[in-house]
Order: structure tokens, then C-alpha cells, then sequence
């Protein structure tokens, strides 16, 4: 178990300490490296409770596909930092504020559920047995059955923002040639080229 | 019918196939490179190559230094000093050939009266350093010992069409 | 004490055994992997390949590796020091621990994971990492253009490449390598789902950004992209990670079409040659291929390979997997 520990300490501490870092850095492309770390730090710690699906998954979403868009961003920005960090102190006093009222609110969702009375019943139910099904397994059942009209408008939304995306990027312009592969690649020596017979003096 | 078939075409991959099966298939033919440090392709008795100065066969050098191949060098890559000899005949004290300059054109070769400077079969003669490739007289007359009968070859070979 | 060398001690010597046992023939089959590219481009191309190293220059790797231990590690001025040193690191790392979850043969595996098949596609997500920090912290515009064109390529094809993926997956019910495997005792499913293994083989041509879709590195505009300032070990880190990249993505591809360690008939000359080895044949076909289209095909053009990726791939194995499923609750084969 000392090993288990060992590993939960190692990677919370390099979640925080990534976490600080991400604030801290000077130079914001670190700042996305550092996010990136703490990503993938806590997808160890999902695999330390046993959820590795959601460790995988965190891994793939997050780490793969949408912090490779954020240090894309970040590297294609020209902003001066320096200059935006100047003020940062200024903040400081409003970012107290929303990080106790997060605390505070953390604190009351603790105790609720210690002191809730129906607290054995909903952290034993919606969990199979283990070693009967697996981590992946109970996570799609519980993900298809029960909260199934949420997984949905979950995904109702994610499309209306994309399409939401395209339609306001999206310009028709009029008179703009594109390239239409299937013609070019469609096009034989029969359309391409026509033999004349040309008499010495006569042109075509 | 022909929107069928380049459909087909295009989805079961045909060009893709036929293209890689054109490549498969020219692994099997005859490999048209030769081995190069241990086979080398056939020279023309014309190549131009590294540059020498000839002897006759009494040991005498052929260059009586009229300097027609450095008037005539494109590339100014010769330079040539002369003072007659203690016998009396007229003869370089100095033949200096920066082969950085030289272009490989053979002006020096047609300008010579004496078949002396003449552009040999050598080829393979890459230095490690700038300076090497400064030719003197010593190196050029070394060359010319050195090449002697393939370059008498070459020039016999050449000689009815001159 | 006999109880910390039995819990942790032994464990501890017997992995790291193990570990060796993968990571020594990884190492040398990169090195044949390279003199094989060579050599087999070299043929296509009535050349003779490597061949002064040795008999048929079979030496040749070993060679180029000295070479560059040997020589002298650049560090740009200009360059982002300790992102520069980490970022091919990185790639090399990547490129070893998915070994981890590779079943070779029955059996034959360092960690039988539960999530086999999401570790592996996890760690080729992260490979873009290592070729985008070293293209932003070289300081270079060849490098960063290079950087820019992995990043978007491989999250282009990322996406083609899980919907492929999750075909696979509904047909065998598990998320587990050897599962995987096991399912396709009866058919390989490259049979049933023979335009999805085409995808798929494609989306790794472009995740590995080999040719036609090596537009991160395009010698000719680009001058090796993000490895332009790399010279020496940290350029033999990209190298290698680059070519084991390419073995663990054919091994993908063997594990999920090909029938892994099965051979194709469990009859009488097939069941000879043990799965292991059927596994390492495979998956040398799978390569060959890569090189051979290496051989075949020009370059694509940046937005040709976005097309691909977006309009064609992306809606065609979102068809399928929609058809697939729909067939195997049609018919009742859904494990």
C-alpha cells in the first residue's frame, strides 16, 4: 500500500505544483506545457482510483486533442506578457475572494454529503461490483440508462456550438474557383486534347 | 456508364494500386547505378579532368613558358613566372594553378603549343583543406609523372581529330 | 526483509527484465527497419542501397548511430534551452512505453491493461507534444511551419483514426488488446471491415507523418521541418522515437485487423510457426507497405490533406460506424 501512497502523493503534488505553475510562468507557452502536465497528472490519479477509462479518456480529449489546440494558439500569438502581467497584482484581492467562496462552497458540498441522510445508499448504489464489471462497463450503464436525456443534451450542445462555429466563420464569397478533384482526376486525354491537321501556310 | 466506372475506380483505390504495383514491380529489374568506389563508368578520351604538366620522355619538361594558357584561362586561375635557365632555354620558375578558380573549359590544353598543361583522367582528387587545391609547378609536374601514359593514351586516341 | 525482497524486490528485477526483453528487439528493429527503408527504396528506385557496412551493408545502422553519438549536440542560441532538450526526450519516451500493452503472443505482455486499446491511442496523441515543442522552442520558422502542420495533421486524423477504432471496438466488445485479438479467431476483421482497415492504415501514414503526408518535415520547402536544428543524440532521439512510432502503429494495425499473434488458418502449415512469430511477420508486411508507399507516392499538398482528413475519412467512418452498429443489432451479433 506504501507504494499506492507514494504514487498519490507524487502525483498530486505535480498536479498542484503544475497547477501554480500554470499561473506563474512567465512565458504563456510554458503555461500551456504546465496545463499539460497537470492533465496528465490526474489522469494518474483517476488510474490510482481505479477509473482508468476516464484516465484514458482525460488523456485522449484533453491532453491529445484540446491542449494541442490551446499551444497552438498560444505558439501563433504575438502578445507582449509582460506587459499584460504587469497589473496582476491589482487582481489579487478579487482572486482571494472567488477562491474561498470556492473553498467554502467545497467545504458545504463535504459536509452535506457526510451528513446527508440518504449518503449510504447513493454512494453503494449506482456502483457494480468490480470484479464483475468492468470500470468501462458500469460507466456505460450508468452513462445509457440513467443519465441518459443529460449524455444527450450534452452532445446536443457540443453541436449546436459547432455549427454555431461554422455558421459565424463561414463567408460565402461569390466568384472564388475551387479545385474539384474528382474533375481533374475525371479528365482524360479525350477532352484534353484535340489532333488538328494543319496545312503548311493555312493555320487553323 | 463512365460515371460508374471512375467511381469505382476511385473508391476501390484503383490508381493508388496500379501506381504501387508499377513500383513493386521495378524492384525486380536491373538496378541502373554502378557500385561507385569500386566501379566506375567509362571516360571519353576528352575528359577534362585534374590538370597536369607533361614531360618529354628525356625527363626535360615540355613547358616553355609562353604563357599562352594564361592569357587565354577564362577563369585567371593560372599564373606563370619565367627566366631562362642556366643552358640558356626559357623555362617557368613558377606554374601556380588555383584549381578553386579553374572551370574545367580546356582553353589551356587547345592554347598549348607543347602539349605540356593538359587536363587529365583524374577526377577524384577532393582535399580536406582550401589551400591543397592551390597547384605549384611541383604538384602539377608530379601529376604529369603520375598520369604520363594515360594521358599519351588519350592524346594518341584524340590525335586523328585534331 | 525477506518480505521487502519478496513484495517489491523480485517484482521490481522481473519487470525491469521484461522491460528489456521488449525494449532490446525494439531497438533492433528500428535499426533493420531503417537499413530495410533504404534498402527496399533503393530497389524501387534501381538503386543499390546501404551496402559498403557489411555484407549488403547490413552494418549500416549501426554505423549512422556511432555517427551520431559521436558528434556534437547544437544548441541554437535563439533556442527555448530545456523545451528543446525535452522535446525529443519526449518523443522517444512515447514512442517506447506504448510498448507496454502490446500483446505479442498469447499471453506474451507486459501489462494485460483493461484499457489496452485507449493507452495506445492516448500515447500516439500525445506524440504530437514532443514534435510541436521541438518546432516552437528551435526558434526557427522551418521548424515552427513544420510544428504547426504535425500539430493540425494529427489531430486531423486522430479523430478518423478513434471513429475507426470504436468500430473495431463494437464488433469485439472489450477494450482489451488480447481480446481484441481473440475475437477474430474466426474472421479477421479486415474481411468484414475492409474499408475501415484502409482508413486506418491511412490515418497512420499521417500520424507517423510519413510519406505522402509528410508535410511536417517536407525536405524540399522545409528542410526537415521541426528536426531542422537537431543534430546528433538529440537527433537520434527523433530518429529512433520516429521509427518505433512506426513499429507501434503497425502493430496497431496487425492487432486490429490482422488477427494479432493468429495465423490466418488454424490448419496444418499455419499452426506451425508460433504466434509470436505471425505477429512479427505481420507486422514486417504492415511496414513494408509504409515504405513501399514512400516509394510510390508524391507528396500531398497541405489543404489535399486536410480534404482527406475532413471530408472524406471523418464522414466515412462516421458511416460506418453508424452502418456497423446498426448491423450488429440487426442481427444480433453485438457481443
Amino acid at each position: 500500500m506504501i507504494v499506492h501512497a507514494l504514487a498519490f502523493y507524487l502525483f498530486a503534488a505535480v498536479v498542484v505544483a503544475s497547477a501554480v505553475m500554470v499561473v506563474m510562468a512567465r512565458n504563456p507557452v510554458h503555461s500551456v506545457l504546465f496545463l499539460i502536465l497537470a492533465f496528465f497528472s490526474a489522469a494518474g490519479l483517476f488510474v490510482l482510483l481505479g477509473a482508468e477509462f476516464l484516465a484514458m479518456l482525460l488523456v485522449v480529449v484533453y491532453v491529445g486533442a484540446v491542449a494541442v489546440l490551446f499551444l497552438f494558439v498560444v505558439m501563433m500569438l504575438d502578445v507582449n506578457f509582460a506587459a499584460l502581467r504587469e497589473g496582476v497584482l491589482d487582481y489579487l484581492p478579487y482572486g482571494l475572494v472567488v477562491g474561498l467562496v470556492m473553498l467554502v462552497e467545497l467545504g458545504m458540498l463535504y459536509g452535506a454529503w457526510v451528513t446527508g441522510p440518504e449518503v449510504a445508499m447513493m454512494a453503494t448504489s449506482p456502483m457494480p461490483d468490480i470484479a464483475q464489471v468492468s470500470n468501462t462497463e458500469a460507466l456505460g450503464q450508468l452513462l445509457y440508462t440513467k443519465y441518459i436525456y443529460l449524455f444527450q443534451a450534452a452532445g446536443m450542445i457540443l453541436l449546436v456550438a459547432m455549427i454555431g462555429a461554422i455558421v459565424l466563420s463561414n463567408r460565402q464569397r461569390d466568384g472564388v474557383r475551387r479545385q474539384v478533384i474528382a474533375n481533374q482526376v475525371a479528365r482524360t486525354r479525350k477532352d484534353a486534347v484535340e489532333m488538328k491537321k494543319v496545312t503548311p501556310g493555312g493555320g487553323i | 456508364m463512365s460515371f460508374i466506372q471512375r467511381n469505382v475506380r476511385t473508391w476501390m483505390l484503383t490508381e493508388l494500386l496500379t501506381g504501387m504495383a508499377k513500383t513493386f514491380s521495378y524492384m525486380f529489374k536491373r538496378r541502373s547505378t554502378i557500385n561507385y568506389p569500386y566501379e566506375k563508368g567509362p571516360l571519353s578520351p576528352r575528359f577534362r579532368g585534374e590538370h597536369a604538366l607533361r614531360r618529354y620522355a628525356s625527363g626535360e619538361e615540355r613547358c616553355i613558358a609562353c604563357k599562352l594558357c594564361e592569357a587565354v584561362c577564362p577563369a585567371q586561375a593560372i599564373t606563370i613566372e619565367a627566366e631562362p635557365r642556366a643552358d640558356g632555354s626559357r623555362r617557368t620558375t613558377r606554374y601556380d594553378l588555383d584549381m578553386t578558380k579553374c572551370i574545367f573549359c580546356g582553353f589551356c590544353q587547345e592554347a598549348c603549343p607543347v602539349d605540356a598543361i593538359v587536363e587529365g583522367p583524374n577526377f577524384e582528387y577532393a582535399t580536406e583543406t582550401r589551400e591543397e587545391l592551390f597547384y605549384n609547378k611541383d604538384k602539377l609536374l608530379a601529376n604529369g609523372d603520375r598520369w604520363e601514359n594515360e594521358i599519351a593514351a588519350n592524346i594518341a586516341v584524340d590525335a586523328p581529330y585534331r | 526483509m525477506v518480505e521487502l525482497w519478496n513484495i517489491y524486490i523480485w517484482p521490481l528485477i522481473w519487470i525491469l527484465a521484461k522491460i528489456l526483453l521488449i525494449v532490446i528487439p525494439l531497438f533492433l528493429a528500428v535499426a533493420y527497419l531503417v537499413w530495410s527503408e533504404r534498402k527496399v527504396i533503393g530497389l524501387m528506385q534501381q538503386r543499390m542501397g546501404p551496402n559498403v557496412v557489411g555484407p549488403w551493408g547490413i552494418w549500416q545502422s549501426f554505423a549512422d548511430v556511432l555517427k551520431l553519438l559521436l558528434k556534437e549536440t547544437i544548441l541554437p542560441t535563439g533556442a527555448n534551452k530545456i523545451v528543446f532538450l525535452i522535446a525529443p526526450m519526449l518523443t522517444f519516451v512515447l514512442a517506447f512505453v506504448a510498448w507496454a500493452v502490446i500483446p505479442v503472443g498469447e499471453g506474451w505482455v507486459l501489462a494485460n491493461i483493461n484499457v489496452g486499446i485507449m493507452y495506445l491511442f492516448a500515447i500516439s496523441s500525445l506524440g504530437v507534444y514532443g514534435i510541436v515543442m521541438a518546432g516552437w522552442a528551435s526558434n526557427s520558422r522551418y521548424s515552427f511551419l513544420g510544428a504547426m502542420r504535425s500539430a493540425a495533421q494529427m489531430v486531423s486524423y486522430e479523430i478518423s483514426m478513434g471513429l475507426v477504432i470504436v468500430t473495431v471496438l463494437m464488433c469485439v466488445g472489450s477494450l482489451n488488446l488480447t481480446d481484441i485479438v481473440e475475437a477474430q479467431r474466426t474472421v479477421w476483421y479486415v474481411v468484414p471491415l475492409l474499408p475501415m482497415a484502409v482508413v486506418f492504415f491511412i490515418s497512420t501514414l499521417a500520424e507517423t507523418n510519413r510519406h505522402p503526408f509528410d508535410l511536417p518535415e517536407a525536405e524540399a520547402e522545409l528542410v526537415a521541418g521541426y528536426q531542422t536544428e537537431y543534430s546528433a543524440m538529440s537527433f537520434a532521439l527523433f530518429f529512433v522515437g520516429e521509427y518505433a512510432n512506426m513499429i507501434m502503429m503497425s502493430s496497431m494495425t496487425v492487432i486490429l485487423f490482422l488477427g494479432g499473434w493468429l495465423p490466418p488458418m488454424d490448419i496444418a502449415p499455419f499452426n506451425w510457426l508460433p504466434g509470436p512469430l505471425w505477429f512479427g511477420i505481420k507486422v514486417a508486411a504492415i511496414l513494408f507497405i509504409f515504405i513501399w508507399a514512400r516509394a510510390a507516392f508524391p507528396r500531398y499538398r497541405y489543404d489535399q490533406l486536410m480534404r482527406l482528413g475532413w471530408k472524406v475519412f471523418l464522414p466515412m467512418s462516421l458511416l460506418w460506424v453508424v452502418g456497423t452498429a446498426g448491423v450488429l443489432v440487426a442481427f444480433d451479433l453485438a457481443p
